[in-house]
């Protein structure tokens, strides 16, 4: 009898023994360089990844014999993550961005571009193994779409005939940066550490934006003054969280500073995925220096003495510019021990890179992620600040409200209350992309109403502003006069915006239902299965096949979503929810009128399969 | 001590217990079933079924993962709540396949048993038929993903000694399924496997080679229906 366990070395040539025995020699060494520390898996599977382009249970098995944990236990992070793959994922693998904005500005063509010339469709690596098509969640480059990583290289603006070249250069066997003939991007972008094409356009500076930043001079200030008094200045700022939640930085730094333990964590949450939102990524590329000293702040003021920078991995290509940033950092001694020269002032910074999963800008995920586990949102009490990373006090905070505590140091809470509204104080850098002139990035006193930003960025012939992203609020004309603030339309930084050609329905809310699908953690029995539902709905209501009560339907299956645990499965119905509120005729000429109930059942569909195989027409009675 | 009891309100009613008790252990001391799917008493909650959702001071929040607070007002039977956890099992038994009258759990079944106790006749939401898969590889046990409804209890509680998992999530979203551990096989002996099956609320892990050996109609909530003990020992 057979062994129904085979041996895994059973049936293989020679040359793949040898091929073996490297490979498991080369995650040997990975393991060691994360000390076999289990809490270190995603750094661990993101390196074997990396190196194989994909992750086989040879290899699974190998880490869960070195971890002294189950292999079940590595797959269930493995599987989690977008970007790691246990199949062959090709040479090159292009992940095409399926966005609404790439949709929009041309994705279809480009997307059957790559199927056409690579020879496979997407979600298959082609015959000769040389290029593997996925589709991924926004990439943050909303302002240059259609956009595609390739190995992790950005391709932005893309066309047909540039994806032909690119295809036709990689099967000539060219390198990847040998086939970016567009020129590197402004700023930062076009260094040799980073060396991308990629473009900031930052079309409107604030003082966060703003030139003539001097690194050191907050870090400087403050070692004059105690923690307390910094914490009392940034809760003077009335500065709340610019990741989208809104939560008082201040307070939240005085839970954790209030906290008792040994050891603290500052982290910051630069794994902006909200579709839409590339503002951190311009952040990121452009004040890489500012936003570590706003992290060496906040572990001043909330006595930790390490940081971690969670960067999503879309941003990889950022990696050896940031580390060089942190070395830099040490050097001049804003990081590293006794910073500018005060005597127990202890700080310093790691990078971790997440592997493809939206819900992970949630900061518990977050944490669940770094600490090498699947981004599963944690139940709260206990909230991070008292019970985070490792179990200990943690503060999360976005790119951002990091490098906007800088600038508060720097210049007074009451200069940055000076700017915005009394209730949403300074000021807001936001992504904008979509049906407009000048997409990209801006940063604008709160109290803006949309009508002005839609001036702002050239917009004419609007129908829809998608304010907040997909989790966000959809809003129409008579709702322009609104004001992005926290207490009118709040958002962390994603403003997308329709023209009247746009199908609202299909082309917008159809499209973020899906990113909710796809990027649901799946641990809510709600959060699982309502957003799959109403998708149902409203297909059928796009087949033409929709009554009165699927809209009604809608409306009251949302609702239950409200039993969630994170704020993923809370608004995973926005989309739908705020445009039937704000464009309802729109979901009433799709539907049909005088008719109380539509099955949905095909039946000419139903019966396809077995008429065609026995050869009979179909001889159906229609009612 | 006496600075550790704290006063709250349930349903109206004012309570005293020990601050920082989740709300769902301190409703069963006082005789307030709400029902749970994935809680286990003792164990650290994980709030993954939603089935427990209660209203705090006007907030939906998991009573078996929400410790209670001096002054919480907590409403656990409103007309709102008691359509929302019917939705929940609702969602449950068209997410899955699942064949209650043929299922060996019938009976000691948690979710059958709530289904009864909130009079489901049929659901608001379309059944999914999704295809899913038997995993029977083990010697001991079967794993049926058709009846299972994820609530991470066996994920939770069954691991070998040194502490490793016998059982995990697998992928994400609506394609999540739990996923065993064959490698571990020799360890997952009949007994863990029978800690399994009397941990799985559903019919999703059964044991091999034997069944009903109790049989239909004396069986655990065909005598005492879910909830009944904990009212009627309040009586």
């Amino acid at each position: 009898m057979k062994n129904a366990f085979p041996d895994s070395t059973d049936e293989l040539e020679i040359g793949e023994i040898v091929y073996q025995d490297t490979m498991i020699d080369t995650v040997r060494d990975i393991l060691k360089k994360y000390d076999h520390n289990p809490t270190r898996l995603m750094d661990i599977l993101i390196d074997t990844q990396s190196e194989f382009g994909y992750i086989q249970p040879l290899i699974v098995a190998e880490i869960s014999r070195q971890l002294n944990i189950s292999n079940v236990d590595i797959e269930q992070t493995l599987s989690f993550y977008h970007f790691f793959s246990t199949k062959p994922t090709g040479k090159y693998t292009v992940y095409l961005n399926n966005s609404v904005i790439a949709n929009m500005m041309g994705r279809e063509d480009v997307a059957r571009t790559f199927e056409r010339e690579a020879g496979c469709k997407f979600g298959e690596v082609s015959a000769d193994g040389l290029i593997g098509l996925f589709s991924t969640s926004c990439i943050g480059m909303s302002d240059q779409e259609p956009a595609a990583l390739i190995n992790g290289t950005v391709f932005t603006m893309l066309t047909p005939f540039r994806v032909k070249e690119i295809i036709r250069d990689l099967k000539g066997g060219k390198k990847l940066d040998e086939i970016i003939v567009e020129g590197l991007g402004d700023g930062a972008n076009a260094l040799p550490e980073i060396n991308s094409m990629v473009h900031n356009n930052i079309r409107k500076k604030g003082p966060i934006l703003a030139d003539g930043y001097k690194p050191g001079e907050a870090l400087k200030k403050i070692m004059k003054i105690k923690p307390e008094e910094v914490i009392a200045e940034v809760k003077l700022s009335n500065i709340r969280g610019r990741g989208g939640a809104g939560f008082p930085t201040g307070m939240k730094w005085e839970i954790c500073r209030n906290a008792p333990s040994d050891e603290k964590y500052i982290f910051c949450n630069a794994d902006e995925g909200e579709p839409g939102t590339f503002k951190d990524r311009v952040i990121l590329t452009e004040y890489p220096k500012m936003l570590m000293e706003g992290m060496a702040i906040a572990g001043y003021a909330v006595g930790a003495k390490k940081g971690i920078l969670y960067v999503r991995h879309e941003y990889k290509y950022l990696q050896e510019y940031l580390e060089k940033i942190i070395e830099g950092g040490r050097k001049k001694n804003y990081l590293g021990r006794n910073i500018c020269g005060k005597e127990g002032f202890d700080f310093d910074i790691r990078i971790q890179f997440g592997a493809g999963a939206y819900v992970c800008g949630e900061e518990s995920a977050l944490i669940e992620s770094a600490e090498g586990k699947r981004g599963e949102p944690r139940d709260r009490p206990p909230f991070p600040v008292e019970s985070g990373y490792l179990q200990k006090p943690t503060i999360v905070n976005n790119v951002e409200t990091l490098c906007s505590i800088v600038k508060i140091v720097n210049h007074g809470a009451l200069w940055y209350r000076s700017m915005g509204t009394k209730e949403s104080s300074g000021t807001k850098v936001i992504s904008i992309s979509g049906d407009c002139k000048y997409s990209g990035v801006y940063e604008i006193e709160w109290g803006f109403s949309v009508t002005d930003v839609l001036e702002m960025v050239g917009a004419s012939d609007v129908q829809a502003v998608q304010v907040g992203g997909p989790s966000g609020t959809l809003i129409g004309q008579n709702e322009f006069n609104r004001t992005l603030s926290y207490t009118d339309l709040s958002t962390g930084g994603s403003i997308i915006i329709f023209n009247k050609q746009r199908d609202l329905i299909k082309d917008v809310v159809l499209n973020f239902t899906n990113f909710f699908i796809d990027e649901s953690c799946g641990s809510c029995t709600t959060c699982r299965n309502i957003p799959v539902m109403l998708r149902q709905k409203l297909e059928k209501i796009l087949n033409a096949r929709g009554v009165q009560k699927d809209i009604e339907d809608m409306i009251e299956w949302a609702k239950v979503l409200k039993a969630s645990r994170c704020g993923l499965g809370l608004t995973a119905a926005n989309p739908i929810v705020t445009s039937i509120r704000n464009f309802r005729p729109l979901y009433d000429k799709k539907i049909q009128h005088g008719k109380e109930y539509d099955s949905n059942f095909d039946m000419l569909a139903a019966v396809k399969e077995s008429c065609d195989a026995v050869g009979r027409v179909p001889n159906i009675h229609s009612n | 001590m006496t600075n550790n009891v704290i006063k709250f309100l349930i349903d109206g009613k004012e309570y005293l217990a020990k601050n920082g008790t989740f709300i769902i252990d301190v409703a069963r001391e006082s005789g307030i079933f709400i029902p749970t799917l994935c809680n286990i008493p003792g164990i650290k909650p994980r709030g993954s079924c939603r089935m427990c959702t209660v209203s705090v001071n006007g907030r939906y929040m998991s009573a078996c993962t929400t410790p209670i607070s001096e002054g919480m007002d907590v409403r656990t039977n409103t007309p709102d709540l008691i359509d929302l956890r019917k939705a929940i099992l609702e969602i449950m038994f068209v997410e899955g396949n699942h064949i209650c009258p043929v299922c060996e759990k019938s009976g000691n079944c948690d979710l059958q048993a709530l289904g009864y106790r909130y009079q489901i006749l049929v659901s608001r939401f379309p059944h999914q038929y999704p295809k899913r898969t038997i995993d029977a590889l083990n010697p001991h046990l079967i794993k049926d993903h058709n009846r299972c409804i994820l609530c991470k209890r066996c994920i939770r509680t069954i691991k070998d000694e040194q502490g490793r998992g016998f059982f995990a999530f697998h992928k994400r979203g609506h394609k999540i399924e739990i996923s065993i551990d064959h490698s571990m096989n020799e360890l997952l002996t009949e007994e863990v496997a029978q800690r399994a099956v009397d941990i799985c609320p559903t019919g999703a892990l059964l044991k091999k080679e034997s069944g009903y050996q109790t049989p239909i109609s004396n069986r655990k909530y065909e005598r005492t229906p879910i909830g009944s003990d904990i009212e009627h020992a309040h009586q």
